[in-house]
């Protein structure tokens, strides 16, 4: 479904990618772990358009989408919800869900597009005309992911999501990322900090390191592997 | 100090304030979705009254009613002003959009020069008088010792646009994604919006205001030159400063404050300060309120 073929990326003279390889198969949960500042997010940045890679090439079901603009690339239905959670602070919860549906013009299943996902995270629809930036951090989580199923995600690309959340928050929102890989069948690709969690949530992981992958293996043997569990599963 | 007095001066604050009000959303708009003054925004206003004046200029010779000549003037300089704005974007400020913010503005300064020079070799120094188009209104007449047909025309006028104006920015798509760009440019691009669409968007609504708004003083004042979009502009900025840069009912309040306050200034204290009004009023509201009457504090980056 994803394919990143020797990718590089730099800001500047900075070389934050040096040649990484990923492939991500329709419906699995892909996990991408790694220390701070290795480079995971510029690998989804680059993925989105965001910020454009200087060589290497991504694959998007066969078709190469490298250099594409963003809004080019959210039709195609690979959709990220960023680090940070990027929530328009300003706008209202159920604004912020007709942003994600920005480019759909389908507006009676946006409706029901917007129940499900009230069926998802009930106390979204609780806050549906609280602003976004007064919620708390995992109800902003929970809208990020709500905002991002809006736009009817074929591959979504999640960026540590159980960044400064309490633990049974954390696990909550895991849950729902099962959930939607199972029912909806969406691809999954996971980057991750709390690697003990990904790796039991994931099917394949990837290890990296600054800018390059390091590993590449399925879940349960990265989990045995004892480099990974010195460097991240604290064991 | 008789009643009379005040209420005229009191409309002719408003008047003032509504000018300001039409070229400030233009500063407000763009700084808050490119965090750029520009600076050349108030020639974009000069630019509508020129255009204004010269189509109106070539159709007095083919006897149409005065008032459809004003209209068709009005509209041709609305959209000739917003091709400016569009084109000034495109050739000033896209190349820079991931320069230094200081060199944007640089440019920005150049854009006003040069378009000031340019009306200037054009259109000489010299004030040249604005035709009268619009007939008094005959209902204005038990009144027309407080408030003339011009300055009626553009409180309702503006008025309008403002309305028109909030519609759009708060339920249209484009004005949807014109907030949610301001808010967080990179998520406005992760939701699948057009980042250059919408600052092309916002360029051309904020000349066309402000081409209204140059159109409008003209026929209120009578006379132009290629120096009134510099001095409007600084004071439609002050403004837009005073009600917080970024904030659009900021930017309107701001515009009316500073209006009232030099029309009370120059009527009740002195008409030599006129211009010293709006930038002390300013530097006394920044010391208690550094981001502006409806500005926010400090903008937060998660
Ligand atoms: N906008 C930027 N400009 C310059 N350098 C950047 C920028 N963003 C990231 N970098 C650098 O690129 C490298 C990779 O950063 P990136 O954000 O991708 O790491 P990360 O793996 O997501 O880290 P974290 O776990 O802390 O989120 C880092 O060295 C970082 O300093
Ligand atoms: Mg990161």
């Amino acid at each position: 479904m994803l394919k990143i073929e020797k990718l590089e990326t730099y800001y500047g003279n900075i070389q934050a990618l040096k040649g990484i390889d990923i492939e991500v198969s329709e419906g699995e949960i892909v996990t991408l772990i790694g220390a701070n500042g290795a480079g995971k997010t510029t690998t989804l940045m680059s993925i989105s358009g965001v910020v454009p890679p200087r060589s290497g090439k991504i694959l998007l079901n066969g078709e190469d989408i490298t250099g594409k603009a963003p809004d080019e690339i959210v039709p195609m239905g690979l959709i990220q919800v960023p680090e940070g959670r990027r929530i328009f602070p300003d706008l209202t919860v159920s604004e912020n869900l007709d942003m994600g549906a920005f480019l759909r013009k389908d507006d009676a299943q946006i409706k029901r597009d917007v129940e499900y996902v009230f069926e998802l995270f009930p106390i979204l629809s609780e806050r549906r005309n609280q602003r976004g930036g007064t919620l708390s951090g995992g109800e902003q989580q929970m809208l990020a992911i709500s905002r991002a199923l809006m736009a009817k995600p074929r591959i979504l690309l999640l960026d540590e999501p159980s960044l400064g959340l309490a633990p049974i928050i954390v696990q909550q929102i895991f849950d729902i990322v099962k959930k939607i890989n199972e029912e909806q069948k969406t691809t999954v690709f996971l980057v991750e900090q709390n690697a003990n969690l990904a790796l039991k949530t994931a099917h394949k992981g990837y290890v990296m390191e600054t800018g390059r992958i390091t590993m590449a293996d399925t879940c349960e043997n990265l989990l045995k592997n004892d480099e990974v569990q010195k460097a991240y599963l604290g064991m | 100090m008789n009643s009379t007095y005040f209420i005229e001066l009191f409309l002719g604050g408003l008047t003032r304030g509504s000018i300001y009000a039409l070229i400030a959303l233009g500063y407000t708009m763009v700084y808050g979705i490119i965090q750029l003054i520009n600076f050349a925004h108030g020639e974009i206003y000069m630019i509508g009254a020129f255009t204004a004046l010269i189509v109106s200029g070539a159709l007095a010779f083919t006897g149409l009613d005065p008032v459809l000549i004003f209209l068709i003037a009005a509209v041709v300089a609305v959209v000739w002003s917003a091709s400016y704005g569009i084109t000034m974007e495109k050739i000033a400020y896209k190349p820079l959009r991931k320069a230094p913010r200081l060199s944007a503005l640089i440019s920005a300064i150049g854009m006003s020069m040069f378009l000031q020079n340019y009306v200037l070799l054009a259109q000489t120094s010299d004030f040249q008088p604005f035709p009268e188009l619009i007939p008094d209104l005959a209902f204005l007449d038990p009144v027309s010792n407080i408030m003339n047909t011009t300055q009626f025309i553009i409180l309702v006028t503006t008025a309008v646009v403002m309305i028109l104006f909030t519609l759009l920015i708060r339920y249209t798509r484009i004005g949807k994604a014109m907030r949610a760009t301001a808010q967080d440019k990179i998520m406005a691009q992760l939701v699948g919006i057009n980042v250059n669409r919408v600052i092309m968007f916002t360029f051309l609504i904020g000349s066309s205001t402000a081409a209204i708004g140059g159109v409008l003083i003209s026929s209120h004042v009578g006379q132009i030159n290629f120096y009134i979009g510099f001095i409007a502009g600084i004071k439609a900025f002050v403004a837009a400063v005073l009600g917080g840069i970024g904030s659009i009912p900021g930017a309107v309040l701001g515009s009316f404050v500073l209006g009232l306050t030099e029309s009370f200034g120059t009527g009740y204290i002195s008409s030599d300060y006129e211009d010293v009004f709006a930038f002390a009023f300013l530097i006394i509201i920044l010391i208690f309120r550094p981001s502006g009457l409806l500005g926010k504090p400090t903008k937060k980056k998660v």
